[in-house]
């Protein structure tokens, strides 16, 4: 079972929207106030990639519901220049933009499950979830 | 034919009044009628139809004018544009069809009408998107300018401290204009030590982090300390997920610790007075 909702990302203010939306539905499933900050960090990671390296592209939220088991679901989604080293892009402190390197490893460490899936100049899509314990 | 029209109009103004509200509240559009009380509904509606027949009587004379007006009240009373679109469409087909019923027209010449009367509305709804959409920009930039003006204060708050409250969303224009802040202030305030308060800052991203490391590492460099403060529990728990180093900084949970930790790095406490 999943409901999804998305959020167009293509300024800045955009990936507030998106995580705006990330804390309500983590909220709403009953996430403590650590997950739902922890969810919503990830979210402006994974917004504000897409926002700097794409320029535009989508962020949805599933909730999911497998075996009784609750959980929340990032979907970033985009058609930018695609990543040509996913191995590097997850190691810490590697950056092409000069910010902190941690985004995406970071966000596999805030989350439980993270998949990126990438094709040079074809985009990239990051799947990532968190499942209410 | 424009007389005609015109005068019918005026003729069975009330008659043509009832129809058109009826049609607006029937039609579909009841998600926005309902949020609406219906009293303020009912004038407002009078008012709006009394603004379409004064466009309608005094074309040519003022008429610009009046139709600047009218987009202004239009808007001033807060009706959904949607709403406003679709009362001047409505419009439209009422008069027409009443101009149909009572045989004031010819059937082979009702499209000739029809088309007389979109053009009388046709400046009109430009007009009203116009004027919503600078109404909306105007908002926006008031709203802009608002939230730049509290956006990152410098508070010196004794002798060689100061505090830079942060609350809300910190974007890179904000981010630039912290380390604009900090830095003049600094220097103007002549402060040893300067607090950062992020109480108020709902997510710390890296991209947060970055600009506040930055900051801290600019203060360094015109010679006082800077102290990040306020950091709240599930803060501190995503700061260490995300693997962001905050090693060189002085951390504290709340303001008050870190204005106590400033006084001793200035040599300074807080006594109370005996008696």
């Amino acid at each position: 079972m999943e409901i999804q909702s998305c959020v167009s990302i293509l300024n800045e203010w955009d990936i507030v929207a998106a995580r705006q939306l990330g804390r309500n539905v983590a909220k709403e499933l009953g996430f403590g106030t650590v997950d739902q900050a922890r969810i919503t960090t990830a979210i402006s990671e994974l917004a504000r990639n897409i926002y700097l390296y794409a320029g535009e592209g989508q962020l949805c939220i599933d909730r999911l519901n497998e075996n009784g088991k609750a959980g929340l679901r990032i979907i970033a989604l985009d058609k930018g220049p695609g990543i040509p080293d996913i191995r590097k892009v997850m190691e810490d402190g590697f950056s092409t933009s000069g910010g902190l390197g941690a985004g995406l490893p970071g966000v596999r460490r805030l989350m439980d499950d993270f998949n990126i899936d990438s094709d040079p100049g074809e985009g990239t899509e990051i799947r990532s979830t968190k499942w209410l314990r | 034919m424009y007389n005609k029209i015109a005068g019918h109009i005026e003729e069975h103004r009330e008659e043509l009044e009832k129809i058109w509200k009826d049609r607006l509240i029937n039609d579909g559009e009841e998600r926005i009628i309902d949020v609406m009380p219906q009293h303020i509904f009912e004038s407002t509606s009078t008012d709006f139809f009394d603004i379409i027949l004064l466009n309608l009587k005094d074309k040519g004379r003022e008429y610009k004018v009046k139709l600047v007006n009218f987009s202004d009240k239009v808007v001033r009373l807060g009706w959904p544009v949607a709403l406003v679109m679709k009362g001047l469409r409505e419009f439209v087909h009422t008069v027409q069809e009443n101009l149909v019923q009572y045989g004031s027209i010819d059937k082979e010449r009702e499209g000739d009408y029809l088309e007389l009367l979109d053009k009388w509305m046709t400046p009109i709804s430009n007009e009203i998107v116009q004027t919503y959409a600078e109404t909306w920009e105007k908002t926006v930039s008031l709203q802009k300018m608002a939230l730049q003006e509290l956006s990152a204060p410098l508070i010196p708050v004794v002798d060689q401290i100061s505090v830079m409250p942060l609350v809300g969303t910190i974007d890179t224009e904000r981010a630039r204009l912290v380390m604009e802040n900090l830095l003049d202030g600094v220097v103007n305030h002549r402060s040893e030590v300067v607090l950062i308060d992020i109480t108020g800052v709902p997510v710390v991203d890296t991209m947060v982090a970055h600009h506040i490391i930055q900051a801290a590492e600019a203060v360094h460099l015109v010679g006082a300390k800077c102290m990040l403060v306020g950091i709240r529990p599930e803060i501190a728990q995503t700061i260490v997920n995300l693997g962001i180093d905050l090693d060189r900084f002085i951390t504290t949970s709340t303001m008050k610790k870190g204005v106590e930790l400033a006084l001793e790095m200035t040599g300074r406490k807080i006594v109370e007075l005996e008696g």
